[in-house]
């Protein structure tokens, strides 16, 4: 089903955490909230489900608008990042709960919950309480629970945050996995790139209230609109240099870097500028030399990851396949891939 | 909470047992006099008992003349307790939800106010109280005691009760609410049984203060017909034409057995009130 969110706005008193918000989620899409802490995802998602009601703006499932909808009447499923499992209830008293409010007859809902928990994996756990699940299992009874009355939306925040990192890419994909076999509309609320790009058909990415952009994950690694997006995404992430437009190129503030590009065609000389310049474009491909010592060599196993200080004091970031002739304080002299360098004015924003 | 601690390998706990023991000898005897008086005679001036006797017990088949039945007494104690101990159960751990979770205007000022509640002593309330029963017509009965009992203990109640939700976690009621449930069934399915061992505790404490009330009861309800135990007991040394000490002794342990069973039963739950109050 679509959601859209039509100019929504909340504040919470005085403060105003969200303004004017406009979102839309197409059918059966999985969007994931990317932002960093505080941004406001978390408040979306749940004004989404009905917890918190908008100050301003419309909510729309399909057709319907439910901004003045109870949560209870919204048929939303919610999975909580602590989980939120009923702990004097077993896990398949749990699971049905969500029918046995609704008065479904009991064999209906033990026949229901037997379904879903094949579908996540855990008809074998259902008559344990959730103390005695590990933390994957537990995850995959809040999923079945958010599940069982097949609702309009799925609504996940932060739901891998606290997992251990394996059973977290294992739960990436399950998630995924169950969004694709049961084609529901699914938010994702997450404050990890990684996480978001991975599991998600688009990105809405947020700062301090506002949807800053929304792309797929792989149009928005390639074409971010503004600094903080490219900040954002990519693991390790993008390093920046500060300096000024010079003749349609992009000088630092020593003037030992100069770099035409075709973005800065009509800025006038002297504006500030920063440039981006993601790991994988900095390194011995590269056609713009740039020397600097290196101050920081990582081996990841398959690629090497290297800080190489400018002598302007400034650190651009280097990922390679792995080389052992590179060490740390040696004098480098690498070359930046300028047609994939980004360059941003002062404000932020992409040229 | 389940496992007994266990002797410790460098620590050897006989000495502290010891001590303990000695320690709490004089008290073991006080009791088993107590038991030991109520079914035997001794000399005067004896301490050793000479002859077995049923007839302080006597009290329980025999109605004294000018005295209440001993069954009428029991069964007036349990009504009252037992309705003390579910109107402060029903009350405060709705209360206390409400205070915990909901937007009640002028929140802070209600829970000092209850606050102050629980700290007035309440016989210094006993003559208003009296004129006001007296004035409404529950002056000599048992609602009345029992009304006023049940606020008198309640503000305590609240508070035990705001305490305990005020742990639960929000996501468990967000988590209902986005099933389908309404905000009543929540509380009652989802979050009353996270607090069971707050309300075994409050039950247990209820019916605790409610079964050795006495002056409420001597003062609002002293008639015949609605005395509870503790008058009863007291209206055996008060009467000093028939001054009877081990009949007195006799209704006394008759009086706290009702209280030793409480505690055989329920002792687990006391010693579940700290350990498990969010398991899971």
């Amino acid at each position: 089903m679509r959601i859209l969110l039509d100019k929504f706005s909340k504040s919470f008193g005085t403060t105003s955490v969200i303004e004017d918000m406009n979102l839309e989620v197409g059918s059966g899409e999985m969007l994931a909230l990317l932002g960093p802490s505080g941004c406001g995802k978390s408040t979306t998602l749940f004004a989404i489900c009905g917890i918190h009601r908008p100050t301003a703006g419309r909510i729309l499932f399909g057709d319907r608008d439910v901004t003045n909808l109870p949560s209870q009447e919204r048929n939303v499923g919610v999975v909580f990042q602590s989980y939120a499992l009923y702990p004097h209830m077993t896990v398949e008293e749990n699971i049905g709960f969500p029918l046995t409010v609704r008065r479904v007859a009991a064999s209906d809902i033990k026949k229901q919950v037997a379904g879903i928990a094949a579908l996540v994996h855990i008809d074998n756990l259902l008559d344990r309480k959730p103390s005695q699940l590990s933390g994957g299992q537990q995850q995959r009874v809040a999923l079945a629970r958010a599940l069982i009355r097949r609702p309009d939306v799925l609504l996940l925040d932060e739901p891998l945050a606290n997992l251990d990192a394996k059973l977290r890419l294992e739960m990436r994909s399950e998630i995924r996995r169950l969004q694709k076999e049961t084609g529901i509309t699914a938010i994702l609320v997450t404050h990890d790139q990684v996480e978001a790009m991975s599991m998600c058909d688009r990105i809405a990415i947020m700062k301090s209230g506002e949807i800053v952009q929304v792309a797929t994950p792989s149009q928005m690694y390639q074409d971010p609109r503004t600094a903080f997006v490219a900040g954002f995404l990519g693991n390790p992430p993008i390093s920046f240099l500060k300096g000024k437009a010079a003749h349609g190129a992009f000088v630092s503030t020593d003037g030992k870097l100069q770099m035409t590009l075709p973005a800065l065609s009509g800025i006038a000389d002297g504006t500030a500028l920063t440039l981006g310049i993601r790991p994988e474009h900095f390194g011995t491909a590269g056609n713009v030399p740039v020397e600097g010592k290196v101050t920081f060599a990582e081996t990841q196993g398959r690629e090497n990851l290297y800080d190489v200080v400018l002598p302007d004091g400034s650190v651009i970031r280097s990922i390679q396949p792995v080389r052992d002739d590179v060490t740390l304080g040696d004098q480098v002299r690498w070359g930046i891939d300028s047609k994939s360098a980004f360059v941003f004015a002062e404000d932020g924003t992409r040229l | 909470m389940s496992e007994k601690s266990k002797a410790s390998a460098n620590f050897s706990s006989i000495p502290v047992i010891a001590l303990l023991g000695l320690l709490s000898l004089p008290l073991v005897v006080m009791y088993a006099y107590l038991i030991l008086d109520t079914v035997t005679n001794s000399e005067p001036g004896s301490l050793v008992p000479n002859e077995f006797t049923l007839e302080h017990w006597k009290f329980l088949w025999e109605t004294r003349s000018g005295k209440s039945s001993i069954w009428l007494v029991t069964l007036n104690t349990f009504i009252f307790t037992c309705c003390i101990t579910g109107v402060i159960l029903l009350v405060s751990s709705m209360a206390g939800y409400v205070l915990s979770r909901l937007n009640v205007p002028a929140r802070g000022f209600f829970l000092a106010g209850v606050m102050v509640l629980h700290a007035f002593p309440s016989v210094t309330l006993i003559i208003s109280i009296f004129i006001v029963l007296q004035y409404i017509g529950l002056y000599n009965s048992l609602i009345g005691v029992i009304l006023v009992k049940a606020a008198i203990d309640m503000p305590l109640g609240i508070w035990l009760m705001k305490g305990f939700y005020d742990t639960v976690p929000w996501e468990i009621e967000m988590a209902g609410i986005v099933d389908g449930a309404s905000r009543f069934t929540v509380w009652r399915r989802l979050v009353l049984p996270q607090i069971k061992p707050a309300i075994m505790a409050l039950g247990l404490f209820s019916f605790l203060t409610g079964w050795s009330e006495f002056i409420l009861p001597q003062v609002l309800a002293p008639g015949s017909q609605v005395q509870v135990l503790s008058v009863y007991l007291a209206s055996l040394i008060a009467d000093d034409n028939n001054f009877d000490f081990a009949t007195f002794k006799a209704v006394g342990v008759f009086y706290v057995i009702p209280v030793l069973i409480l505690y055989v039963f329920f002792q687990k739950h006391l010693m579940n009130i700290y350990g498990g109050g969010t398991k899971g």
